[in-house]
């Protein structure tokens, strides 16, 4: 008998930044400059790992709370939804989301960011959660700070979440940020203006939901995160 | 390539920039590591230690390393991976590193067994490696190798990089310390020792 897996499409290379992109002035020193090598997948490309509901505590989708220190976090609340996608629409199912953002103030939890703004004891400002059989995710959080950056003169970042998602196998892997509707800031930035097709970088603006807003409590978001899909032509060997 | 023509618009990728640690390495955190062993895995406990350099050839401190590979019996803990070799329920496969503020990661591990290729070809054992950092807008891949795999000469993948020097770069170094088997995986964005880094 032979175990068939369908390969997955290739990263689409007008849609993910190039490694060198000299306004953002990290890149050229940490890009790499031979070409790619062509990787035909197998099954150590279309396996990867499988996290499931015990990598999630209760309580890890919500930021507001999830510092453990009984209080809550400053800021406007927000709850953020959406569904993990193939590149051909199907769902993706039971696949772990990992987020981290800056604070309300725009400053991380982390002992490098030096930014002179408040920290918050309650926000520690990471999060998990599960997308669920019909590939939906949602966190509970604040709208984080934008917050200055030592790029160029008067840099300063939109204000972002971080995602990190593995999809279905290893070369699905995606790191990837939300940025909001309406920000000023995102024409000026050299991290989002990587993104090299502008249909592509629209995907990273999450879109303003109220239909999500709890009254009297928080706004809502929605941001669907489309993953690598599956091509026709399958890996193919015999058990 | 063939047709392939999906739906919809791939999200594009993003730096994990220099706060990474934060979300995705967590303090007394138990399920992302750089330990993929217990006390009970089967196989040849290994350790892999490198360091990430720039093209100055100086240390990058904030890049995030994540390796996924098979059991010692060349079985990938995944659904799909339906070969008739035995599954290690104490070996899941993943890991995740940082590196230090020299530079330095490592991860204690198994080495891997062997797993098929393409037109029922045999890969030489190896680890798939994703490379993140702060100045990285999309990440990189790449495969650590073993020295004293026999099989290396025949592997697909390293065969098909034609330049040896650069096929090199994804073989690791064996040493031993004490008793602990070590093999050494630099990762090099730029120069004469660059890694081959993969379009996967």
């Amino acid at each position: 008998m032979n175990l068939k897996i369908k390969r997955f499409g290739p990263r689409d290379w007008k849609v993910h930044p190039p490694y060198l992109y000299e306004h953002y002035r990290s890149t050229p020193p940490r890009s790499p400059r031979k070409p790619l090598i062509p990787l035909i997948q197998t099954l150590s490309e279309l396996t990867g790992p499988v996290y499931g509901q015990d990598a999630v505590q209760p309580g890890d989708s919500d930021l507001t709370t999830n510092a453990g220190r009984g209080g809550e976090a400053i800021g406007e609340r927000i709850i953020v939804t959406g569904r993990v996608l193939e590149e051909d629409g199907r769902p993706v199912p039971n696949t772990l989301v990992e987020v981290w953002q800056a604070n309300a103030a725009g400053r991380y939890f982390h002992k490098r960011d030096q930014h002179d703004a408040p920290l918050d004891p309650n926000f520690s400002g990471a999060g998990r959660c599960m997308t669920n059989a019909k590939g939906e995710y949602q966190f509970v959080s604040i709208r984080p700070g934008p917050y200055p950056w030592g790029n160029h003169y008067n840099a300063w970042r939109p204000a972002h979440i971080h995602y990190s998602l593995f999809g279905q196998a290893f070369v699905t892997r995606l790191v990837t940020q939300m940025y909001f509707p309406g920000d000023q800031l995102l024409p000026l930035d050299p991290i989002y203006n990587g993104v090299p097709d502008e249909k592509a970088r629209q995907r990273l603006i999450a879109k303003f939901a109220h239909d999500v807003s709890e009254p009297g409590r928080a706004l809502g978001y929605r941001f669907d995160i489309v993953l690598r899909g599956r091509e026709e032509t399958p890996f193919e060997v015999r058990k | 390539m063939k047709h392939y023509n999906p739906m919809m618009v791939q999200s594009p990728s993003q730096t994990v920039g220099p706060y990474f640690a934060l979300g995705l390495l967590r303090e007394g955190d138990k399920v992302f590591t750089n330990v993929l062993i217990s006390g009970n895995t089967e196989g040849e406990r290994i350790r892999i230690e490198g360091c990430v350099l720039d093209a100055e050839r100086r240390p990058i401190e904030d890049a995030m390393i994540e390796i996924w590979q098979a059991n010692c019996h060349g079985r990938y803990n995944h659904p799909l991976d339906e070969q008739d070799k035995p599954l290690d329920p104490e070996f899941m496969g993943h890991g995740r590193a940082s590196t230090d503020i020299k530079g330095n990661y490592r991860f204690e591990t198994i080495k891997p067994g062997s797993v098929p290729g393409s037109d029922n070809s045999t890969q030489a054992p190896h680890i798939n490696v994703i490379v993140f950092a702060r100045g990285m807008l999309s990440h990189a891949f790449t495969r650590i190798y073993f020295e004293d795999e026999a099989a290396n000469q025949d592997d697909p993948v390293l065969t098909s990089i034609a330049d040896p020097a650069h096929r090199n770069t994804l073989v690791a170094r064996r040493e031993e310390t004490e008793g602990v088997i070590i093999y050494r995986f630099d990762i090099q964005f730029q120069g004469e020792h660059e890694t081959a880094f993969f379009d996967a």
